[in-house]
């Protein structure tokens, strides 16, 4: 089921015109109405009739957060304030927050894109759709909402909080369809068995997840425990918010709206454009946006793109799950390393619980890194309690882990609750390196 | 025919030992006999112990990985040759001892061990007349 099949099978010749025509159109836009854009195409002596094609799109300069935050909070707005109906804006844990803000228009591309993931998860107007993703400044809510709305499903805003009246709805209503976060499926299937609601009692069918990384295991649970088909839905609010791509029937990759924005892979060390099929930096240009237009704006989310005909009929590219972010990397041994890679392997491995410290260091002039983990004390147990046993655990997350990184670690497990709880991302990695 | 014993992880480092005897000791449980398998990076110390399940519940209560297993414990007379004539039952049966511990008590010796195959290990015991122990009779000698 499609919901806008013109551009959703669009052959790809078309889709190409399509995309080149857009860019051509969006840069001659921003050169003209935002200041910072005229001045960076002028400084690298383009002007809008040198991007005729979208092959030309590696002439154009990147967008970065902080170029959104060095402009706060209008500065990058290309629309004049009267065409502007609303505003959202992302957390800032440092610095500024972003503010975006989107048109008549701009909602309505929204809404069409979120429709088309809905009706790809099988979402039709007979569902009870419940949006349970916070409503507010955060693009979450409200964009699933209007897309719900589009579909013509009944749309229970039921948002964050209060999940104990949230599981009875769900019963009592016998609504079909949820679009959260996949930590809030979880903690609702919790609440569910806490509450006595069984999986009979329940109709859910169509899970819309995303907004922060899950592994595979994790889906594996959600569906269980809920009795639902769970889809990865992918967003950025600075791109626009949830439904910049998403998961079909196959669920192999997320289908990008390519014909609003249009997605490139890049070194995120040489910035240099990485062929089809390479992980890399995800980077996205606003094709269609009028509120506030982006060129190649750098998500720092790593993924590689997956073009080819999808079985499901769909002919855009799609995006594999995000494996990392760019902005935490440590270069080791020459080597690009992520925490989140770490991460993903450490939330697929029951044994240990989800949390790690890296260490880095430098002993005769070769880096070393040191991955440590926790043991879940439940999983200490009576055939777990010799060397062997644990020697094994440690071996399997070191080849696991040697596999995603591309370079040797030592695992060295610690007792449980001994790692320290995280605030925020760099508290992940300590680096004993004093490289000058 | 098996008797509780507690293993619990240890981090290589100082204090994790003191912990979780401090436990037991506010716990008022009294340690029988204790073995410590060291590795470069950890430990894992092993203890019969006087009412092993409680200990367990306040090991896991301060927080510290710990598994209640089952071990065989044999008795052996105090003389030379006890140990190898009772493992040799085991080697001829081909099992495996995964690992293994002893201690006196009272004037008794006692073999705590586990194998790589316990219900064939359970049978050699019954079949060669082996005099196993029981958690009562810990308490008895005690």
């Amino acid at each position: 089921m499609y919901w806008n099949p013109n551009k959703e099978c669009m052959s790809r010749d078309e889709m190409s015109a399509l995309q080149g025509k857009r860019l051509h159109k969006i840069v001659k836009y921003v050169y003209h109405n935002v200041p910072f854009y005229r001045n960076k195409l002028q400084e690298m002596d383009l002007t809008p009739d040198d991007i005729l094609t979208i092959e030309d799109i590696v002439k154009l300069p990147f967008t970065t957060k902080q170029d959104l935050r060095d402009n706060y909070p209008f500065g990058l707005q290309a629309a004049p304030q009267s065409e502007i109906i609303r505003i959202h804006a992302s957390s800032g844990t440092t610095g500024n927050p972003t503010i975006v803000g989107y048109t008549r228009k701009d909602i309505g591309v929204w809404s069409e894109c979120m429709a088309r993931a809905l009706t790809a998860y099988g979402v039709v107007r007979d569902d009870i759709f419940s949006v349970s993703y916070g409503y507010g400044l955060f693009t979450g809510g409200l964009g699933a909402h209007n897309g719900v709305e589009m579909v013509g499903a009944a749309v229970v805003p039921a948002s964050t909080g209060n999940t104990e009246k949230h599981a009875k709805l769900i019963r009592d209503l016998g609504i079909s369809g949820i679009a959260c976060t996949p930590s809030y499926a979880l903690y609702l299937a919790e609440t569910m068995e806490q509450l006595g609601i069984t999986r009979d009692q329940i109709r859910l069918r169509v899970g819309a997840f995303g907004a922060e990384p899950w592994t595979a295991n994790m889906r594996r649970e959600i569906e269980e425990r809920l009795g639902l088909k769970g889809y990865n839905l992918y967003g950025l609010s600075e791109i626009m918010g949830p439904s910049v791509s998403y998961e079909c029937q196959l669920q192999n990759g997320s289908h990008v709206n390519e014909d609003h924005f249009f997605p490139e892979i890049i070194d995120p060390v040489t910035l240099a454009p990485l062929p089809a099929g390479q992980s890399g930096e995800l980077v996205f240009t606003t094709l269609t946006k009028e509120g506030m237009p982006l060129l190649r704006y750098r998500t720092r989310d790593l993924c590689s793109l997956m073009p080819g005909v999808c079985d499901c009929g769909r002919t855009s590219v799609r995006m594999t799950p995000i494996t990392g972010r760019s902005d935490d990397m440590l270069i080791i041994r020459g080597i690009n390393v992520f925490p989140s890679q770490v991460e993903s392997v450490v939330l697929d491995m029951k044994e240990i619980a989800p949390r790690y410290l890296l260490v880095v260091d430098r002993v005769n002039n070769l880096d070393t890194l040191q991955v440590q983990v926790e043991l879940r004390q439940e999983y200490f147990t009576a055939t777990f309690d010799t060397p062997a046993a644990i020697d094994e655990l440690s071996r399997r997350l070191a080849l696991k882990l040697r596999s995603v990184l591309n370079i040797g670690v030592k695992v060295v497990l610690k007792a449980p609750n001994t790692i320290e709880r995280s605030q925020g991302k760099s508290a992940h990695v300590i680096d004993n390196r004093n490289i000058q | 025919m098996t008797i509780h014993q507690l293993s619990i992880f240890l981090e290589n480092r100082s204090g994790t030992l003191i912990k979780v005897l401090d436990c037991l000791k506010k716990s008022n449980i009294q340690i029988i006999a204790s073995a410590i398998a060291d590795t470069a990076q950890y430990g894992i110390l092993r203890i019969i112990c006087s009412d092993p399940r409680r200990a367990y519940l306040e090991l896991e209560e301060a927080g510290i990985a710990v598994a209640l297993s089952d071990v065989f414990a044999i008795e052996l007379e105090n003389k030379p040759g006890q140990a190898a004539d009772a493992i040799k039952t085991f080697s001829d049966a081909g099992i495996s001892i995964t690992y293994m511990y002893s201690f006196l008590y009272g004037h008794q010796g006692i073999l705590v061990f586990r194998t790589d195959n316990t219900d064939e290990a359970r049978e050699v015991i019954l079949r060669n007349r082996l005099n196993s122990v029981t958690e009562k009779d810990l308490e008895q000698l005690g």
